[in-house]
């Protein structure tokens, strides 16, 4: 088992850089090379969700994402938002998304989940163990 | 990819190349230049998204809050994208069913032209 650890400060930047390094561990795991683009949407959207929190909330902790290949691909990404504002799967339909009233910012994060939970079969959205925050964990098989 | 983005006219249209990654770090600037372009007078644009190689859900917002504007303006928006991965975000978001989607450029001028842009 191989495990890749990241910690990112929570600026919009570095967002590439772990989608960058959590494709090449997709790759170098054994996933399939036609995932990789959806591994590559998922990763970028569950950062973006992380740095969005911190921001909102003014945390300057890192936002670690953890790679692992025990089996399956598996990444997770732990923010550390209060949790009331982590969870919740908002699937809005398509009437609601052109609507005026809706802002950009929950427009974005109700695509973002939309995409997550269309990209990702094994998907899981949780409160951290310990301490403050939420980890979203993502599977993947590995093709052999 | 960084970011890339150049216009151009096409008759009463406005042609916005996009090319790179449109992420929450670079999806800013792509804002920045729809609203240069609105707030300049420009009401019928089409956004070629043909050389994007990556597109997240802040990119979709940026091109979602143009939408509305335009419509709000009495013009109207389209977007041009004939790549399935970029497709498929669009199918799962269910905002294909929000824009106006062309495969290309002439395609989506001529629609928006007979009036069945939006």
């Amino acid at each position: 088992m191989a495990t890749v650890k990241l910690s990112f400060s929570p600026a919009p930047v570095h967002v590439r850089t772990a989608r960058l390094v959590g494709v090449a561990v997709a790759r170098r795991a054994g996933v399939r090379e036609d995932l990789l683009d959806e591994v590559r949407l998922a990763i970028g959207e569950a950062c973006t969700r992380a740095v969005a929190l911190h921001r909102q909330y003014g945390l300057s902790d890192p936002v670690l994402v953890e790679m692992s290949d025990s089996g399956a691909y598996a990444v997770r990404v732990v923010d550390r938002a209060p949790i009331e504002a982590g969870i919740g799967l908002a699937a809005l339909p398509p009437d609601e998304l052109a609507k005026e009233s809706l802002s950009e910012d929950a427009l974005t994060t109700g695509v973002g989940f939309a995409l997550l939970a269309g990209f990702v079969e094994d998907l899981q959205v949780r409160p951290v163990e310990e301490g403050i925050g939420t980890e979203v964990r993502m599977v993947w098989p590995v093709g052999r | 990819m960084e970011l890339s983005l150049a216009t151009r006219t096409v008759g009463e249209h406005t042609v916005l190349e996009v090319g790179g990654e449109v992420d929450v770090y670079t999806a800013p600037r792509l804002r920045e230049r729809l609203l240069e372009l609105i707030d300049g007078g420009a009401r019928r644009v089409v956004v070629d998204l043909g050389r994007v190689d990556f597109l997240d859900s802040t990119g979709l917002g940026v091109l979602v809050g143009a939408l509305k504007r335009l419509r709000s303006a009495g013009g109207s928006f389209a977007l041009v994208c004939d790549k399935e991965p970029l497709l498929k975000i669009f199918r799962i978001t269910a905002l294909d069913q929000v824009f106006p989607l062309h495969p290309t450029v002439d395609a989506a001028i001529s629609a928006d032209s007979t009036g069945a842009g939006a």
